[in-house]
């Protein structure tokens, strides 16, 4: 055994990499709940891509045969119900995980330096991930998939002078169709899961090399004894392999919990609509996003056209996903940590969470002048956390942060 | 070329349809109370569902033999009771209407219902069947408060008549229940499975927990550190 392990050594930095990435790297001991969602979002992406294996054996990228062939899976492929609803319902439960992991860095201020670069990586994850989400949508061909993209992409044509053009480039035709679809699920099962891999491999390159925030939003790396070990730091291996296996089962529990007894979640995981085969002449009476995309979608509807254009509606939509970008440089807090914030810092991310949670619930919902009026309110709100937060962080007292981990 | 300048119409009013909201107001709908573990309830629906809606009605993601294999009856049991239209068990369940007749005397091939259940919901379909009413203006003298100007016959009315209000509901449950089962055949194999699948995973989570808690003393006592 020690043989073969020098053979490998000589010729792969094995136990290097074993001691760097797991044996000898020293993460924060206090980690508290918040901290299992990162681990949960590579185990997701994992089971998102080896169930997309299995269904990509049998899935038929083909307009006249799609719809079809979901179902063939679900019922004539041995065990394809689990397979299908381990996707689908685990595409949910992805994104579940990861708001939870972004919402993790707002509260400990991870995306603060020298956490920048991590947090930028991770933001393009989150993008790309909710093109994956959204093309993955579109592949069983149901009525919501139809019309779902046709809503979204036809976005695109509302860009100025370029938009009509733009819009043939994206469909590969005049209007969603067959074409479409086999270029969604190359995108879908190649292009994005290919970008989703690399980028997570350079966000925990990028994580273990600035090492990881915590609760108290204090740099272990400071305190270090006289062997160069952080004093308030534990090997991530055995300590947090075997914790965070203790989550994983706690997790899929609840994922089987779902998909065993409620797997379309009542139509929020699975629309309703999405069991009757795409039909271009036949628009359904309420055209909604799967709720992971629904709070952007509300911003969407809460800007009204401006010069006859949706364009500024687009753009805002794009800019509430953007604007997380410059979390970094608008947040002026001395402190990283909500245990140290100042009061006011608290409103702020308070109101956000509801502004964020508010516009996701009215996206599901149909427009009415209270809920455009509640629209509206929820985006200028969702702006606001940003846009003022130069200001907000940079006034009111913050508390003094204890120099070691308070756990 | 006629689908294609709609397709052009619906892209363009792209601002109008984020509003697009259905205009029919909401009929209130009864609770179905069915139970896909009733095998009695699915194997009444579906000789119901096949003496009174597969002339017209495909359910054509099912197999005949999956209901057989489901529902405990016999290749021989189907094939006589059941099998109408197809010739081999393990045909799908397509309808022996042809395309051109129903469109001619329905004015729309009616619809297959396979999913019914997964689109429209079992409450639904339940009020549905127990809603039509006279209404000499429509074309089969009957109109229906759920789906107004339905084009489908009132096709259960001699059920009705032969039985009582309780009876009839009941045979509309059945009926009900077997379109649940076939809007997801798996509904059967994953309501039986699932309970085991959280027990196991419970019981691995007690004993991923007490090993977490172990080798977590070694952190408490601040006694992590490798003594070679």
């Amino acid at each position: 055994m020690k043989n073969n392990q020098s053979w490998i050594d000589q010729r792969f930095p094995l136990s290097k990499v074993w001691n760097e990435h797991l044996a000898e790297y020293y993460t924060p001991r206090n980690f508290n709940f918040w901290y299992f969602f990162g681990g949960l979002a590579v185990l997701m992406l994992g089971m998102q891509l080896i169930t997309g294996i299995f269904l990509t054996m049998y899935y038929k990228p083909d307009a006249a045969n799609a719809f079809a062939s979901v179902e063939y899976i679900m019922r004539d492929i041995e065990w394809g119900w689990l397979i299908r609803y381990l996707h689908s319902t685990g595409a949910s439960a992805f994104f579940v995980i990861i708001y939870l992991h972004m919402f993790r860095a707002l509260l400990y201020g991870s995306y603060k330096g020298p956490r920048e670069f991590l947090w930028i990586l991770g933001m393009l994850l989150y993008v790309l991930l909710a093109a994956e989400a959204f093309f993955g949508y579109v592949l069983p061909w149901g009525q919501m998939s139809f019309w779902g993209a046709q809503v979204i992409i036809s976005l695109f044509g509302s860009v100025p002078l370029i938009g009509p053009d733009l819009l043939v480039w994206i469909l590969g035709d005049y209007a969603v169709g067959d074409a479409t679809l086999n270029r969604f699920f190359s995108l879908h099962v190649i292009v994005l899961p290919l970008l989703l891999v690399v980028l997570v491999f350079l966000h925990l390159v990028a994580l273990h090399h600035v090492g990881s925030n915590n609760p108290d939003g204090i740099e272990i790396k400071e305190n270090k004894d006289k062997d160069g070990i952080p004093k308030d730091g534990i090997p991530f291996h055995p300590y947090f392999t075997i914790k965070d296996s203790m989550v994983v089962v706690g997790f899929i529990w609840i994922l089987c919990a779902v998909i065993f007894y409620a797997p379309a979640l009542n139509g929020y995981f699975l629309e309703h609509a999405n069991f009757v085969e795409a039909n271009p002449l036949k628009t359904p009476e309420h055209i909604a996003p799967v709720w992971y995309l629904t709070p952007f979608y509300s911003v969407l509807r809460a800007i009204p056209p401006m010069f006859g254009s949706q364009f500024p509606g687009v753009l805002a939509m794009f800019a509430a996903i953007l604007i997380f970008f410059a979390l970094p440089w608008l947040d002026r807090s001395p402190v990283k940590s909500i245990r140290y914030r100042s009061p006011i810092y608290k409103w702020a991310l308070g109101i956000f969470v509801v502004s964020f949670v508010m516009l996701g619930w009215l996206g599901l919902k149909p427009v009415t002048p209270t809920y455009a009026l509640l629209g509206r309110i929820a985006t200028a709100l969702y702006f606001a956390y940003f846009i003022l937060m130069p200001w907000y962080t940079s006034i009111g007292k913050t508390k003094e942060v204890p120099t070691r981990v308070t756990e | 070329m006629k689908n294609l300048k709609s397709l052009a119409l619906v892209i363009s009013l792209v601002p109008l349809s984020f509003s697009v909201f259905a205009a029919g107001g909401k009929v209130h709908l009864d609770h179905a109370d069915t139970d896909i573990m009733d095998r009695a309830s699915l194997q009444n629906g579906a000789k119901l569902f096949m003496n009174y809606c597969s002339g017209c009605h495909a359910i054509s993601f099912m197999r005949y033999n999956r209901i057989g294999a489901d529902l405990g009856l016999s290749d021989e049991l189907i094939t006589e009771n059941l099998m109408f239209a197809g010739s081999k068990p393990g045909e799908t369940m397509v309808t022996a209407m042809p395309e051109g007749a129903a469109s001619k005397w329905f004015g729309g091939v009616p619809p297959d219902l396979s999913l019914v259940a997964r689109s429209k919901g079992t409450d639904w379909i339940y009020t549905y069947l127990r809603s039509f009413y006279n209404d000499e203006a429509r074309i089969f003298g009957v109109n229906n408060k759920v789906l107004v100007n339905a084009s489908m016959p009132d096709v259960l009315w001699s059920l009705r008549e032969a039985q009582s209000e309780a009876e009839f509901d009941n045979s509309v449950r059945d009926i009900t229940n077997f379109l649940d089962y076939v809007g997801e055949p798996a509904k059967l194999i994953r309501l039986q499975l699932g309970k085991w699948v959280l027990l196991f995973l419970g019981v691995l989570f007690v004993l991923t927990y007490m090993l977490k808690k172990e080798y977590w003393k070694d952190v408490k006592y601040g006694v992590w550190r490798r003594r070679d």
